[in-house]
């Protein structure tokens, strides 16, 4: 089938989209891991999980300023400090309220809003409300993949950082994965996050369960904002989005369930990607809330129909 | 019963106080404290009594504040944009049923969550419809009075209104079938309440005050963005501490919590400046660890021990 010049650009155009909506997708799973991980185990929903982000984007942004330490160099040793901050905020903050009876079940969930108030306004203190960016020379780079379809022909650009926080965060993902499939503390998790009783009965120690979960979760999505670092812009209040895509994406994966919550992330990508180039810029953010919606409605399951229904 | 009769005297003088001092700072901060008054009060009837906890209250506070503020733009003079308190808390009704018909087929945090997500597609609508809203750039209006004792008594009689609703409503029969639902939303329905519709009947009383509240807003401070007034942290967890912080589901926490939540907020903010909210989001953690019944829930704990002992 020969093609037009105009139909070629449009094929392009929408190439181009779908490519886009992947890589931030790849992103946005490794965001919706930890949620979803932490929703499983502890069946709270952490609204302070962006903000936890932004810590760890800050992290990044330091480590390069003062020392010039390149964000992925830096990647191990800010996923480490952020395992020992998630532990530490479920140590200190999350368990004592976890224990405690209440009239309602959403103390937690008012907790984490204000240990996020309570992050971002910290972060705009020591670090004021300045945007910043981490300079990296490679921050614009991009491959060219250049083609012919239809006898015209097409490039295609991929942004390298949106590529390389792609291919480390499916890393990440499948680490996890088999973390949680293949060793004894991954297999206890899991258990925790079935039966929590269950689990205790069988010798499982579920208040350490649920300290390393909390932990995980922190660190992958300090990780995503480490990778997060080179391609976008920082600022104290940046996590309250991230916090909003990562509960979209743990719903349309359906709650505890590790591949929908990366399947998650790739529709929510590709939904803002698709959606602000042929609907409108200023719904983007309104998409992923329009599926998470119908997925909520209609199939309370997750996408993948497994995960626990409310 | 005379400690409590001491704390409802103490109460009522803040609340007259600025009738007496004609002082305009402190009238301010009592309308505010009002103001978060009939929040509370709306909000404790839905997540604290009934047990739906909702973060999507912003959708209604914004919603009956732009119903006035389009109208009023659109021509209605601004004494009569009083009438919107009434117009708003209705436009706010009817939202709130779309809401209600969409998120109580869920049930906990996923109620809560798809409650959330509606107030931000609606804070998107309103920051994108710009040919209805005027987008970013807000509603101005000019505000009816310039004596602030108008503002006080509006928002005293509103304040009132919702709480003696609220109490009425909590002492009727729909009132005990709302503690049911939330008790145990299965062993309700097989009671034979119908479970959907009292919820709704709860949601639409609390919508109705929150977007009363929201039209109060705009007739008092004249201006108003989607940001502001669409706003979850700023509106909905705001609306959700002033009630924890007093104690969910209790007659007298919602304004205890609201008088204690407007001038706390406003010590901080004048004492602490910039970063003020990092000591705020360190008070809630204290009082989420140390007092999770609230400030009256955790008094009205102590009372029954005592009585038991």
């Amino acid at each position: 089938m020969e093609l037009t010049p105009q139909q070629a650009g449009q094929v392009e155009l929408l190439a181009q989209v779908l490519i886009a909506g992947l890589l931030l997708g790849g992103l946005y799973s490794l965001i919706g891991l930890g949620m979803s991980l932490i929703m499983g185990v502890m069946r709270i929903i952490n609204l302070a999980h962006g903000e936890l982000m932004m810590v760890a984007m800050y992290a990044a942004f330091w480590a390069f300023t003062a020392w010039g330490l390149d964000p992925y160099a830096a990647l191990p040793g800010v996923m480490a400090v952020m395992f020992l901050l998630g532990v530490g905020v479920e140590r200190g903050l999350l368990r004592p309220v976890m224990k405690a009876e209440a009239v309602l079940p959403q103390n937690q969930v008012l907790l984490t809003v204000a240990l996020g108030l309570v992050l971002s306004n910290l972060a705009q203190v020591l670090f004021s409300a300045d945007y910043r960016s981490v300079p990296v020379e490679y921050a614009t780079k991009a491959l060219y993949w250049d083609l012919e379809v239809g006898g015209q022909p097409l490039s295609l650009s991929f942004s390298v950082p949106s590529l390389v926080a792609f291919g480390i965060a499916f890393l990440l993902g499948a680490g996890l994965f088999l973390f949680l499939r293949r060793t004894d503390l991954g297999r206890a998790l899991r258990a925790t996050a079935q039966d929590r009783r269950a689990a205790a009965l069988l010798g499982v120690d579920t208040d350490h369960m649920t300290a390393v979960t909390f932990g995980l979760g922190t660190a992958l999505v300090g990780a995503a904002g480490v990778l997060l670092a080179p391609v976008y812009y920082l600022y104290p209040q940046v996590g309250g989005q991230f916090t909003q895509k990562a509960f979209v994406i743990t719903i349309l994966g359906g709650l505890g369930d590790i591949p929908g919550a990366v399947l998650g992330g790739l529709v929510l990508g590709l939904a803002e990607s698709l959606g602000s180039a042929y609907v409108s810029l200023g719904y983007k953010d309104a998409f992923g809330f329009v599926i998470f919606l119908l997925v909520l409605v209609f199939m309370p399951r997750g996408l993948l129909g497994r995960g626990r229904a409310g | 019963m005379t400690r409590r009769r001491l704390a409802a005297a103490g109460l009522g003088l803040f609340l007259l106080l600025p009738l007496l001092l004609q002082n305009a700072y402190l009238t301010h901060m009592a309308i505010l404290s009002l103001l978060w008054v009939v929040l509370g009060v709306s909000w404790n009837l839905l997540g604290g009594y009934t047990g739906q906890v909702s973060y999507g209250h912003a959708a209604f506070f914004g919603v009956g504040a732009y119903t006035t503020g389009l109208l009023v733009q659109a021509g209605l003079p601004p004494l009569l944009a009083w009438s919107g308190l009434l117009l708003g808390g209705l436009a706010a009704m009817v939202v709130a049923a779309v809401v209600g018909w969409i998120c109580f087929r869920l049930r906990g945090a996923y109620f809560a969550l798809a409650t959330l997500a509606l107030a931000e597609v609606l804070r998107l609508v309103a920051v994108n419809w710009t040919r209805l809203t005027g987008g970013a750039e807000g509603v101005l209006i000019i505000p009816a009075f310039t004596e602030k004792a108008w503002f006080y008594l509006i928002v005293l009689a509103l304040a009132a209104a919702a709480f003696l609703s609220v109490d009425a409503v909590m002492k009727s029969r729909a009132g005990y079938y709302f503690l049911a639902i939330r008790e145990d939303e299965d062993c309700a329905e097989s009671l034979g309440i119908d479970t959907r519709r009292y919820k709704l009947y709860a949601l639409l009383l609390s919508a109705f005050f929150t977007g009363a509240a929201g039209s109060f807003y705009l007739n008092y401070l004249g201006f108003i963005d989607p940001n502001i007034v669409f706003s979850v942290p700023n509106v909905s967890i705001m609306m959700i501490l002033v009630t924890m912080l007093g104690g969910a589901a209790t007659r007298w926490g919602p304004p205890v919590g609201a008088v204690v939540f407007t001038l706390v907020s406003e010590a901080f903010r004048a004492w602490v400046g910039t970063g003020h909210l990092v000591f705020f989001g360190a008070l809630i953690i204290a009082i989420v660890i140390f007092f999770p019944h609230g400030i009256v829930g955790t008094l009205e704990e102590r009372a029954r021990r005592a009585a038991r002992a």
